[in-house]
């Protein structure tokens, strides 16, 4: 047989592990489960309850509706003669498929622990299909931003979006990448160390106070001392979010060198949480 | 060709709580990579026995475990529970790497380490056929083809589009199973899959693996508890003991080595016993098991040849050989009579034991199902009460695992009595 002459493995299982193993040739291999564990998260999602979808319009809709009411009417913040219902809505839209991407892949390893712990496939499949699904529920929320934006239009709001909607699939990939990439790194940790588990929990709301998502970047670099700007604009999430309100509502500015930025540093990320995620793997089942 | 080997692989595992002070070993262990030094908790040696408690915080489950498999071959891997079976399994299937060796492997494993991975309550029987074949590694399309085939083969094709939480747990396990078996990895890795099911879908799951194994050509490996499917399934084996390899050959050499390790410490305590009855003139001290080679074993196949030698010591020269008795009985865990030997109306001639200190009970074929078994043991000079010598309940205990003693290659069930040879005639 040909195989005996060049004596080629076609794989080894070793300890040895290899600097850059992305493990992407496999993760095509197994595309089409990424596919199936998509449909399952989303045929599933809502069996068995009684708003089913409802719930994705609810969350966002309340939060704005608080938001406005704290930041807007007690805190004064301008936005800029955007109605602020609206601008907290476009902000949140965006925002939650983030939080729910790093949310729901920051635990992959100890949720999975029963099935990883039995069949081989690439782990990574796993957070991947979980930021695929999350997508459907941001599709849906958007749609509701959408019906609130025609009606804000129609009674009278000063409103438009600019050409620069058309990048609009471009931020949802970075959002997406960024909330994968933090997942994946999150989830290796805390394969180890549970606790970060519940840091996870409240990062994600603070973070969100940092990331601009209820103030313009403008506002916080008036109102607040140095530092703390300086921090909300170099957060690249700050600049997804400032961009996102750019196109959509055509306030606040944006900078190419900004988008850039939060550009390299979500794919840095996404590539840095896959080689971190790929040398878990291997081995979790042990320590988690 | 050789499609799988396997080079000095070990595993360690840590005991005892895992989680506290891991930060402060992982800085230990950096400090001395830093430094150039080995890993100071990868100590080579300590043995993995489970039942003594181990000073050491780690612990090897593998220890420098080596073999090759041939394409086709179907490899038994045979172990008491703790031998290390499940974590080469494990290894293999790719669920956790080796600390140290390396398995190298010329075709794509798949293994059946438990069926049902996978299945969401929530999905149909059809969406979860699916969703399970491809978290097995099967592709889409592939499963498409054979859809048909797993749905017969499972037989729930009246529940196919209803949820599975609906099912009851055989028609899950069933429909798993069939998803697993109609699997075509060039190596197919099997732990025990055939305890599950009742006694048809069994029958029905051994039949599948020897196809898989015998006309699919594919290169199996084998776990299990259950020899008799090991020796009809297997053309090699290998025993694991906490953690090594102590045996390799055939599966009947391996089946064979397996059962005489397992000999029963307690024996030496037949002795000592004083739960006996008898006027003591001759003392029963020893019960051991053999099978057809002569070999000690404390376990025998349903159907296979026994031996039992007992051993006497005696206390009284007068005694007169040619009216002696010995009666065996085997007893179950009621205590109900499941099989005797009684020397008496056997005929037996017992003269030539005024210069032996032992007798030999030979059975060609131990016709009893699979069970734990209780010998009672009474000696004397006739039956009569106060004739007895040495009379034990419970003097050994004998292990009959199913077999395939109406050699057609399906197990007899487990039970606790006899079956004779027979045959229906129509």
């Amino acid at each position: 047989m040909s195989f005996e002459k060049n004596d080629a493995w076609l794989y080894e299982i070793t300890s040895e592990k290899k600097a850059f193993d992305l493990n992407l040739k496999e993760v095509w291999r197994y595309r089409d489960l990424l596919i199936l564990f998509v449909k399952r998260d989303i045929t599933t999602l809502y069996k068995q309850t009684i708003l089913g979808p409802l719930w994705f319009l609810i969350e966002p809709l309340f939060t704005s509706v608080i938001f406005t009411l704290v930041f807007n009417n007690l805190g004064n913040i301008s936005t800029g003669g955007i109605p602020p219902f609206l601008f907290n809505l476009t902000g949140i839209t965006l925002w939650n498929y983030f939080a729910t991407c790093f949310t729901g892949t920051s635990d992959t390893f100890n949720k999975n622990a029963n099935i990883f712990g039995k069949v081989y496939f690439p782990r990574v499949i796993m957070p991947m299909s979980v930021t695929i699904s999350n997508l459907v529920k941001f599709g849906i929320q958007l749609l509701i931003l959408i019906s609130f934006y025609i009606y804000f239009v129609l009674s009278g709001a000063n409103i438009s979006p600019n050409y620069f909607i058309f990048l609009f699939p471009l931020l949802v990939v970075m959002m997406a990448l960024t909330g994968l990439g933090l997942g994946m790194i999150t989830s290796a940790m805390t394969t180890k160390y549970r606790d970060l588990k519940i840091l996870v929990g409240f990062a994600v709301s603070l973070l969100m106070y940092i990331s601009a998502v209820p103030y313009p970047i403008e506002v916080a670099r008036e109102k607040l001392p140095a530092f703390a700007a300086n921090i909300i604009t170099y957060n690249p999430l700050s600049q997804i979010l400032e961009g996102f309100r750019f196109m959509v509502l055509n306030t606040g500015s944006f900078s190419w060198g900004g988008a850039l930025y939060a550009l390299a540093f979500a794919i840095g990320i996404f590539f840095l949480g896959l080689i971190i995620f790929n040398r878990t793997e291997k081995s979790f089942i042990d320590t988690v | 060709m050789t499609i799988l080997k396997a080079e000095n692989i070990s595993k360690q595992y840590r005991l005892g709580v895992i989680g506290t002070g891991t930060l402060s070993h992982d800085l230990n262990r950096l400090w001395y990579k830093v430094r150039g030094k080995e890993d100071p908790y990868l100590k080579i040696g300590e043995v993995n026995n489970r039942s003594s408690k181990e000073k050491a915080e780690y612990v090897w489950a593998l220890n420098d475990i080596n073999f090759e498999v041939k394409q086709g071959e179907v490899l038994g891997i045979i172990g008491k529970n703790g031998a290390g079976k499940s974590t080469l399994l494990k290894i293999l299937s790719r669920v956790t790497l080796p600390t140290t060796g390396v398995i190298k492997t010329k075709g794509r494993i798949a293994s059946l380490l438990e069926v049902g991975t996978g299945f969401h309550p929530e999905l149909t029987g059809r969406e979860n056929v699916f969703l399970n074949g491809a978290i097995l590694g099967m592709t889409k399309a592939e499963i498409a083809a054979k859809l048909d085939e797993i749905v017969e083969f499972s037989g729930c094709e009246l529940y196919i589009d209803t949820p599975v939480k609906r099912y009851s747990s055989g028609m899950k396990v069933r429909l798993a199973f069939a998803v697993a078996a109609h699997l075509e990895p060039d190596i197919l890795v099997v732990d025990e899959v055939l305890a599950v099911g009742d006694a048809e879908f069994q029958k029905k799951a051994i039949g599948k693996m020897q196809d898989i194994s015998k006309e699919g050509g594919r290169t199996v490996l084998f776990v299990s508890h259950n020899m008799a499917s090991v020796k009809s399934l297997c053309t090699r084996g290998i025993v694991l003991e906490n953690g090594t390899t102590v045996f390799e050959g055939t599966a009947d050499e391996s089946v064979e080595f397996y059962l005489s390790r397992g000999k029963d410490q307690n024996k030496l305590a037949l002795r000592q016993r004083t739960d006996r009855f008898g006027n003591g003139k001759l003392k029963l001290v020893q019960v051991s098991f053999f099978n057809q080679n002569n070999i000690e074993v404390d376990q025998v196949i349903s159907g296979e040849f026994l031996k039992i030698r007992f051993t006497f010591e005696k206390y009284d020269n007068q005694i007169d050989y040619n009216r002696f008795f010995l009666g065996v009985t085997f007893k179950d865990d009621q205590e109900t009579s499941s099989l005797s030997y009684l020397s008496d109306e056997m005929g037996s001639d017992f003269s030539n034991l005024s210069s032996r200190n032992f007798i030999d009970l030979v059975i060609p074929n131990i016709y009893l199902r699979g069970g734990v078994y209780n010998l009672r043991i009474q000696t004397g000079i006739g039956t009569r009460r106060e004739d007895h010598f040495d009379t034990i309940e419970e003097a050994a205990t004998l292990h009959i695992l199913p077999g395939n003693l109406w050699l057609n290659g399906k197990l007899n069930r487990p039970g606790n009595y006899a079956i004779l040879p027979g045959k229906y005639i129509v």
